[in-house]
């Protein structure tokens, strides 16, 4: 293993230096990128960034949010333009100004989100930008055979009739792994994909990479998760505020090196935590059901009961209810039957709550999209820390505000939390994604509630604050909370739970232990295929 | 067959082809994601432009020339603010209806000084009805034959152009390369920038095909339903094709049919003018003109039903940073 450097001004490390291979007799790379440089603003998203990727491989290229991965891999698809550098294929230098360019120089994206009309079929989706003539009719057939011919090749079987917006998204990233292949892309990037999948499908998904990379596709895997970089790559680059920060062999590396070179410090990956020690239900749901607007039923007949002292983590594929759980249990929408009992209070269809009562019980509610629900990120901080508690009376009370008194509050949950910059002027949107989450998390916190509910506390947060978040969560419930954990994160809910829940297309189908709960087991339960047999008691 | 249908009818069809002609138009602009709220302001100004040119030149083709060349001209000043400066579609729009509006009165008064309208035009510089083959001999044979001669024969052939289209606009949609970028990128603009195709150059095509055809409504309008150009002649009918087209949830096919229900409607009025209905007594004319407007309120507001519009409507397209 190489010596690792630490230390946040170690020096950069090129491909060709930790690479002694690439500097001799060698095919010409795949992709190589040279000195690339991109600035938005004041921000310098890419550094003098440079890199080598050998033909038929898997490279990973990690690194926090921010790191300038993804802008990098967006120059490479000709979706911005960088302001200097090359970059060169297969040996020779090549112009990509556009998408169109990209392409026809053989690079696919799979971007994290999936660029697919929703009301198209497959086939159309397919086709799009590849209609093969002015007509669709001449082309489509060609298409399907195509289609039919890369399913049978690479098993990625897909109704070519079905409405993209109807899949699940498991299938909806094989259209867009098909969308690539259709065009015939001998390089594929890939941009997080597997923030959507079971481990199930994620193992699916590398099997098709191996596919690939064995017909001489070179993947390019762009990701935050140490776990899979360490699975499938076979060389991964770690990025650190905008510039390459090493080039290492998966074989010669690990999580705790890999996440050392991304944050720029020694990380602790582990949590510890106690047993917990749950008391009295402070919030009872009961038979728990919600009908939306298009009279789709995406809470189906709920039942369970949060302890105090007890993290109760909801495991489940993005879009199964959970989204539509928080909002009811935070008073944003009522339920269309059954009701959730908090204390004396009870909230129903006929009695329904909203966000405010909710606090009144108790109950505070950190929002899993914390740019939609969470802070006015047109407000300085010290108003987005006031939000909901506007009414409190040390801040003003009920018509007038009190600034200072707002300003002081949001000073000291700054520091409590150690949000970065601790200046409440601050814009809102000016904090990065960790610190507006403390500052969230700090402002829910402050009213000493006795309920919990959180959504994705970590989504785009970094590797630091992921650690100190968990921490407070984790400390939180030792004081007595009782704290409901929404997370499409499954090492999260099994990190911080101490019961786990799973959801499925509105329904809980199934209960786990904490401790006792596996990923393998909790993948096969969030895709509803095996609830039977593993609903443990 | 009763008299009245039939004329009621006829005029159905007449008083629907602006409509038709303006939905199709929105239809393209706004599956492109880019609202038309300016159909009106450009219909009028093609009326205009119709007008002026018939009386000049004597010319109905060139007429109609010049009042899609004004209306495509109207409608890269709203692609310009909207597509290329991610301006604002509905003040865009409110703006082109404006400027027609006043630009139309101003510049008929500068050139003809008669209160804002053009002069009369001759039945030779205008598109008159048409009789369709046959429809002398069919005449007399029961049932088709007031059909197909008072109904269907003896439109202008724009009317005719207009119920062609609909098929057209369906075929370019669903069944071309054109309209199928169309679709996506009304609904989708990045996955169409990422497929590599140009969102601008595809919203821009969009937009001046609308032009093109609000062009030929004002046409219809101005040389072959009348015989000049009145001030503000279309009277809210661009806005009534926006409704129809929304009715119609964004496809042609049912646009079409909501053009025709319009249509009948505004036929209806014409028809109940000074006529004593039983029960009621005279209606007041005010009232009987107010229908179909009225009737679009009440249809959208309750009959519409979800109408699941084009997603990227109205959303200038910004590459995400």
């Amino acid at each position: 293993m190489p010596p690792v450097p630490t230390g946040p001004d170690q020096a950069i490390e090129t491909a060709a230096a930790s690479d002694p291979v690439n500097s001799g007799q060698m095919p010409p790379p795949a992709i190589e990128l040279i000195g690339i440089n991109k600035r938005f603003g004041a921000v310098q998203a890419n550094r003098d960034v440079s890199l080598r990727i050998e033909k038929g491989r898997i490279h990973g290229i990690i690194g926090e949010n921010g790191a300038g991965k993804s802008t990098l891999m967006s120059i490479v698809y000709g979706f911005y333009e960088a302001d200097s550098g090359a970059i060169e294929i297969g040996g020779k230098p090549v112009t990509i100004r556009s998408s169109a360019d990209a392409i026809a120089a053989g690079i696919g994206m799979m971007h994290q989100h999936f660029m697919l009309v929703d009301s198209f079929t497959v086939l159309e989706n397919v086709m799009l930008g590849a209609e093969g003539g002015a007509l669709l009719k001449e082309g489509a057939g060609k298409a399907r055979a195509e289609l039919m011919r890369l399913a049978q090749e690479f098993g990625l079987s897909v109704d070519p009739d079905a409405r993209v917006g109807d899949l699940p998204v498991g299938d909806q990233q094989r259209v867009e792994i098909l969308k690539a292949l259709f065009r015939h892309c001998a390089i594929l990037i890939l941009d997080e994909p597997t923030g959507v999948l079971t481990p199930q499908e994620t193992d699916q998904l590398f099997r098709i990479l191996r596919a690939l990379t064995a017909r001489g596709v070179t993947v390019l895997l762009i990701t935050h998760k140490l776990k899979e970089v360490l699975a499938i790559t076979d060389h991964v680059t770690v990025m650190r505020a905008g510039q390459v920060v090493a080039d290492r062999r998966t074989a010669d590396t690990n999580a705790n090196d890999l996440a050392e070179l991304m944050v720029g410090r020694k990380v602790r990956l582990e949590l510890e935590k106690s047993i917990a020690n749950p008391q009295a239900a402070e919030l009872t749901v009961e038979h728990l059901s919600l009908v939306d607007d298009r009279g789709v039923k995406r809470l189906n007949d709920l039942n369970f009961s949060l302890q105090a002292g007890e993290i109760v983590g909801i495991a489940g594929v993005s879009g199964n209810g959970q989204s539509e759980l928080l909002e009811v249990l935070a008073g944003i929408r009522a339920p269309s039957s059954g009701s959730l009992r908090i204390g004396a209070a009870t909230i129903s269809a006929t009695q329904p709550g909203d966000p405010a009562t909710m606090r009144q019980l108790g109950l505070a509610h950190v929002p899993e999209d914390r740019h939609r629900l969470g802070l006015v990120t047109g407000f300085p901080a010290w108003e987005s820390a006031a939000l909901g508690y506007q009414r409190d009376a040390d801040l003003g009370g009920r018509f007038l505000l009190n600034r200072a008194a707002m300003t002081a509050r949001c000073e000291s949950m700054m520091q409590d939390f150690d949000v970065r910059p601790p200046q409440p002027q601050l814009g809102s949107s000016k904090f990065s994604g960790g610190n507006q989450q403390k500052l969230i998390l700090a402002r829910e916190m402050a009213c000493q509630p006795r309920i919990l509910i959180v959504g994705q506390p970590t989504r785009g947060v970094d590797i630091g604050a992921i650690e100190f978040i968990h921490r407070e969560i984790v400390t939180l419930r030792d004081r007595g909370v009782a704290i409901l954990l929404v997370s499409v994160e499954l090492d999260e809910i099994l990190a911080l739970a101490d019961r786990i829940l799973v959801m499925n297309q509105g329904r809980i189908v199934g209960e786990i232990a904490g401790d006792q709960a596996d990923e393998r087991q909790l993948g096969l339960m969030m895709t509803g295929s095996a609830d039977q047999q593993a609903v443990a008691s | 067959m009763d008299d009245v249908v039939i004329s009621t009818l006829a005029a159905t069809l007449r008083m629907a082809t602006p409509l038709i002609f303006c939905a199709m138009a929105g239809l393209f602009s706004e599956r492109s994601g880019v609202i038309d709220i300016g159909l009106e302001g450009k219909m009028l100004a093609g009326a205009f432009a119709a007008a002026t040119v018939a009386a000049e030149t004597g010319s109905p083709m060139l007429a109609l020339f010049a009042a899609v060349i004004v209306a495509i001209l109207l409608s890269l000043v709203h692609g310009f603010a909207c597509i290329t400066h991610r301006g604002d579609q509905v003040v865009s729009g409110v703006a082109v209806n404006i400027t027609a509006a006043g630009l139309t009165v101003v510049l008929g008064h500068a050139w003809y000084g008669r209160g804002g309208n053009t002069p009369d035009l001759a039945p030779e510089k205008r598109f008159m009805p048409v009789s369709l083959p046959g429809a002398d001999a069919l005449r007399d044979v029961p049932i088709i034959g007031p059909i197909y001669a008072n109904i269907i024969s003896g439109h202008s052939i724009l009317t005719y152009a207009a119920v062609t289209l609909v098929p057209l606009v369906w075929f370019v949609l669903y069944r071309t390369r054109f309209g199928l970028r169309l679709r996506a990128v009304g609904e989708a603009p990045a996955v169409v920038d990422t497929a590599g195709i140009s969102v601008v150059r595809l919203r821009y095509s969009a937009v001046m095909l609308a032009g093109l055809l609000c062009g030929v409504a004002g046409a219809f309008l101005s040389i072959s339903q009348n015989a000049a150009f009145q001030k503000e002649m279309t009277a809210g009918r661009g806005f009534i094709a926006l409704a129809a087209m929304i009715f119609g949830k964004w496809r042609p096919w049912p646009a079409f049919f909501a053009c025709l229900l319009f249509g009948f409607l505004d036929a209806i009025a014409i028809r109940l003018q000074g006529v004593s209905v039983p029960g009621i007594g005279h209606v007041p004319v005010p009232l009987i003109q107010a229908l179909p407007y009225i009737f679009t309120v009440v249809l959208l507001a309750g009959f519409i039903g979800k109408a699941i519009a084009p997603k990227a409507i109205g959303l200038p397209y910004i590459k995400e940073r």
